[in-house]
């Protein structure tokens, strides 16, 4: 792993962390336990997409381990261990798939994390009553997931184009890069 | 840009579109399940610790004063509890069949059971 790397995984983690300080300071407003929009997905989407699966694994659950720490307890990070490892999961796999866009891999991102907080609850409270949120949480993923898969492709898209403005490459290198859907430095 | 081609716009909208269904039929299907509830059972850890009739009005505290349930007008809601988000405080009323109140933090789920035999007609 060479310098560059490093360091822009630990911007990446650093800014993951700031968006779930945010979030955490947003009072619930649905009484379900669960619901929220996941504001530091937008950073793991964002990795998936410019560095790469494995990347995007290491930060998310880097993210989780030290937002639980800082901000939620040992149970929250059972919740969101289960949740992130299960969204990162669906998500690699149908970004690999190469069918669908950001959106598509964010709503299932958004929708298996649910899941996965679900099936922690089932065994953590040794009950299954609480599939009765499942159609609600299921709705909030999707929801959630839009909004972050839309604003994830609105950054890449802007964070491509300051790239391209900056390195004044030429047409040929872009299109390249473009077709391999990565931007790694050379 | 290639990840807004037209082909995976349209496949998106179908994948949010299937969500979305999905998720509307499954809220119609435990809906159509509900039926009345006679009473509410409280559980920690799975483990039943008490089960409260809806047709008394009362007020109880429960795992040893975690959380504060109170039955009033046939439908429970938890009253009062220690953890700092009070989600189950939140979540409301239930009177249904099947419809939970959870407590994440103190592991407690309070849950509506029993529905037709609360009204047995004696011949």
């Amino acid at each position: 792993m060479d310098t560059r790397k490093v360091s822009q995984m630990g911007l990446l983690i650093a800014l993951a962390l700031v968006l779930s300080y945010i979030e955490a300071q947003i009072p619930a407003f649905v009484a379900i336990p669960g619901i929220k929009v996941g504001l530091a997905n937008i950073v793991v989407v964002f990795a998936l997409y410019r560095l790469g699966a494995k990347e995007a694994v290491t930060i998310s659950l880097l993210r989780v381990l030290l937002a639980s720490l800082m901000f939620g307890s040992v149970l929250s990070l059972a919740y969101s261990f289960a949740g992130a490892l299960l969204s990162l999961l669906g998500m690699v796999l149908l970004k690999r798939t190469k069918l669908f866009g950001s959106v598509a891999v964010s709503v299932v991102g958004g929708v298996l994390h649910n899941l996965g907080q679900i099936l922690t609850a089932c065994i953590v409270l040794d009950t299954n009553v609480v599939v009765y949120y499942l159609p609600f949480l299921i709705l909030s993923g999707t929801i959630a997931g839009v909004v972050i898969g839309l604003l994830s492709s609105l950054i890449l898209n802007r964070l491509d184009y300051a790239r391209e403005k900056d390195s004044h490459c030429d047409g040929k290198h872009r299109e390249e890069d473009l077709n391999k859907g990565n931007f790694k430095e050379k | 840009m290639s990840d807004c081609s037209r082909g995976r716009l349209l496949r998106d909208a179908c994948l949010v579109l299937f969500f979305l269904v999905l998720s509307v039929v499954l809220i119609f299907v435990i809906r159509s399940r509900e039926g009345t509830g006679s009473k509410v059972v409280v559980a920690v850890e799975g483990v039943e610790i008490g089960s409260y009739p809806l047709s008394v009005d009362g007020r109880y505290v429960l795992n040893g004063g975690s959380n504060v349930l109170c039955i009033e007008d046939g439908s429970a809601r938890m009253v009062d509890a220690n953890c700092p988000d009070k989600l189950c405080v939140k979540q409301g009323t239930v009177r249904y069949t099947n419809q939970c109140i959870t407590c994440l933090p103190n592991k407690l789920t309070v849950t509506v059971v029993g529905g037709d035999d609360s009204v047995e007609i004696v011949l």
